[in-house]
């Protein structure tokens, strides 16, 4: 599991109402939560993720425990989510559904590339290269599989 | 002997342990992915049905078209699957779960962040999203890591017009937003002995906004005598000798608190921001929506008016009873407020009550994030007292001139 794409840039803290508002949560078309992701954070965003690694600060995905925050991500074409810690059932929700969270330290610049191999475990950006924080070995296969339901599906649990 | 969810998963701190589920439960907001990814798993199992639960308390009743076919698919669903099923006005999840359905040393886990609310009783009570709990509906169980454990040591007793939702701010402003990351809360001492059963709700209810998993009250005498009266005979649960304090809190030291928008860990005393002046209050939600929540606003409004937009939700139908069986709902109402439907309210913004562009709600539910309640708008946190001198005054104003 490795991957590459361009930085985006957010804070610390940043909760699941500013990944996706609760106005939008009333539907089943994943498209709408794509369309609409941190909208009441910064509306060009949602524009800017095809293909994006998010390096955010602690605690990101805090709140609620929507799912659709999670989903709304992996439909706008992130590549992976990184920051020092994550709320955990947004942890949860995002191996779940095949999002790939990558727990480590690592500076951010706009656009910078970031690449990541998370079976060897670093990250790295702008020349710097960072350990990433293991994941368990239960959800390093739910995520090798594409997430929970495939997971089960196949024959698991 | 470890921690209370050390002894309740059956391992020490750090280990991932797979757990059979006591009980799950999930809303209308949860429930309606959870079911997608149920039918999507296929096998077709759904174990335990007795002690599975969907709660309709998000957009109650109903407010779109869209919305009522999503909950007609998950009724039918409820049905089929042969689960307890909560209807429109029976009330928020957590409040119904605590009505007797949650019990000491149980494993219990709602597709809902508050579901941490039930650690109250003694219980690992924690939330999960859709995904994990379509999880286990199909296997009847799921994974944890074992928490650590941040004690809250709380001393003394509340006084004046201080309420257990001033103690849950002052713990969150204490430890932060992630200042439990991954990690459980124990709420220990004499005063957590002290507390009543609704206290300890509004107390654990918390325990997500500072990152944790869990919020947890040894069952003790109160514990015992509260689920008796819902049929329930059970063991009290001795706390760890020795116990490791990270937070102390005197409770006599409490005073009315606010925490400001838009995060729940930025508090200070209600005091400093009175005259500040507000558009809406509202008094409900998993936090402080019980009778005694009810009751303690409706002493301070009784034979007034409010001067604001006031809206009351009831956290559940048996709170609700209690209150029109009493003088609480008829002062309430003839003081102005709008009662509505037992459910979440205007807590996530997605369902009545939403507040408008540059509008200030004071509000006694647990978030206060960015535009949570409506676009463009502020909310404050406080208590039920905080919330009856606030509707009263029109702007922020402390309770303590009101008892």
């Amino acid at each position: 599991m490795k991957g590459e794409g361009h930085a985006v840039c957010l804070g610390r803290d940043i909760d699941t109402d500013l990944i996706i508002a609760g106005r939008y949560l009333r539907t089943k078309d994943r498209s709408v939560w794509a369309a609409h992701v941190f909208e009441d954070l910064d509306p060009t965003l949602a524009g800017r993720l095809a293909g994006a690694v998010i390096v955010a600060g602690p605690n990101f995905g805090c709140g609620s425990s929507r799912e659709q925050a999670a989903v709304a991500l992996k439909e706008a074409g992130v590549v992976a989510v990184a920051a020092p810690t994550f709320a955990r059932i947004f942890f949860r929700n995002a191996v779940n559904i095949g999002l790939l969270v990558l727990e480590c330290e690592i500076p951010c610049h706009e656009g910078e590339a970031v690449r990541f191999d998370l079976d060897e475990g670093w990250i790295e950006a702008g020349g710097t290269r960072r350990p990433l924080r293991p994941l368990s070995p239960r959800m390093r296969e739910i995520l090798r599989s594409g997430g929970l339901v495939p997971y089960l599906s196949g024959g698991h649990g | 002997m470890g921690t209370l969810a050390e002894e309740i998963l059956g391992a020490p701190a750090g280990e991932y342990v797979d757990r059979r589920v006591d009980r799950a439960y999930a809303h209308d907001g949860t429930g309606v992915l959870a079911r997608e990814a149920w039918l999507s798993i296929g096998t077709g199992a759904f174990p335990d049905p007795d002690h599975r639960y969907l709660i309709f308390d998000h957009i109650v009743p109903a407010n779109t078209s869209l919305t009522a076919d999503l909950q007609k698919e998950l009724r039918v669903f409820a049905r089929q699957q042969g689960m307890h099923l909560s209807d429109v006005g029976g009330g928020v999840c957590h409040q119904v779960m605590a009505e007797g359905y949650a019990l000491p040393g149980e494993v219990i886990v709602g597709a809902d962040s508050h579901s941490c609310t039930l650690g109250a009783f003694g219980a690992f009570a924690t939330g999960v999203g859709a995904t994990d709990m379509a999880g286990i509906w199909a296997t009847g169980e799921t994974w944890f890591r074992v928490p650590e454990t941040t004690g809250v040591f709380l001393d003394g007793a509340l006084t004046g017009a201080a309420a257990a939702k001033d103690v849950a701010l002052a713990y969150v402003s204490a430890l932060g937003m992630d200042g439990a990351t991954y990690r459980a809360l124990e709420f220990v001492g004499e005063g957590a002995g002290g507390l009543s059963m609704a206290d300890r709700l509004t107390l654990s209810n918390m325990a997500v906004e500072t990152g944790a998993k869990a919020g947890m009250f040894y069952a003790d005498a109160v514990t015992r005598e509260y689920l008796a009266g819902f049929g329930h005979a059970v063991e009290e649960q001795t706390p760890v000798d020795g116990y490791r304090q990270e937070v102390t809190l005197d409770l006599g030291d409490i005073e009315p608190l606010l925490a400001l928008p838009p995060r729940v860990d930025t508090v200070c005393p209600v005091a400093e921001k009175e005259g500040l002046a507000v558009d809406q209050v509202f008094l409900g939600t998993c936090t402080c929506g019980r009778y005694e929540d009810l009751e303690a606003f409706a002493r301070i409004v009784r034979g007034k008016k409010v001067t604001v937009r006031t809206v009351v939700v009831p956290a559940s139908r048996a709170v609700l009873t209690r209150a029109a069986s009493t003088w609480v709902l008829p002062a309430l109402i003839e003081a102005g407020c709008a009662v509505g439907t037992p459910g979440c309210g205007p807590c996530l913004g997605a369902h009545m009550g939403v507040i408008g562009e540059g509008e200030v709600c004071l509000s006694t539910a647990n978030r206060n994030f960015r535009n949570r309640m409506g676009v463009g708008g502020e909310i404050y946190l406080a208590s039920p007292q905080t919330a009856a001198a606030t509707a009263l005054a029109g702007e922020i104003r402390s309770p303590e001139g009101c008892l």
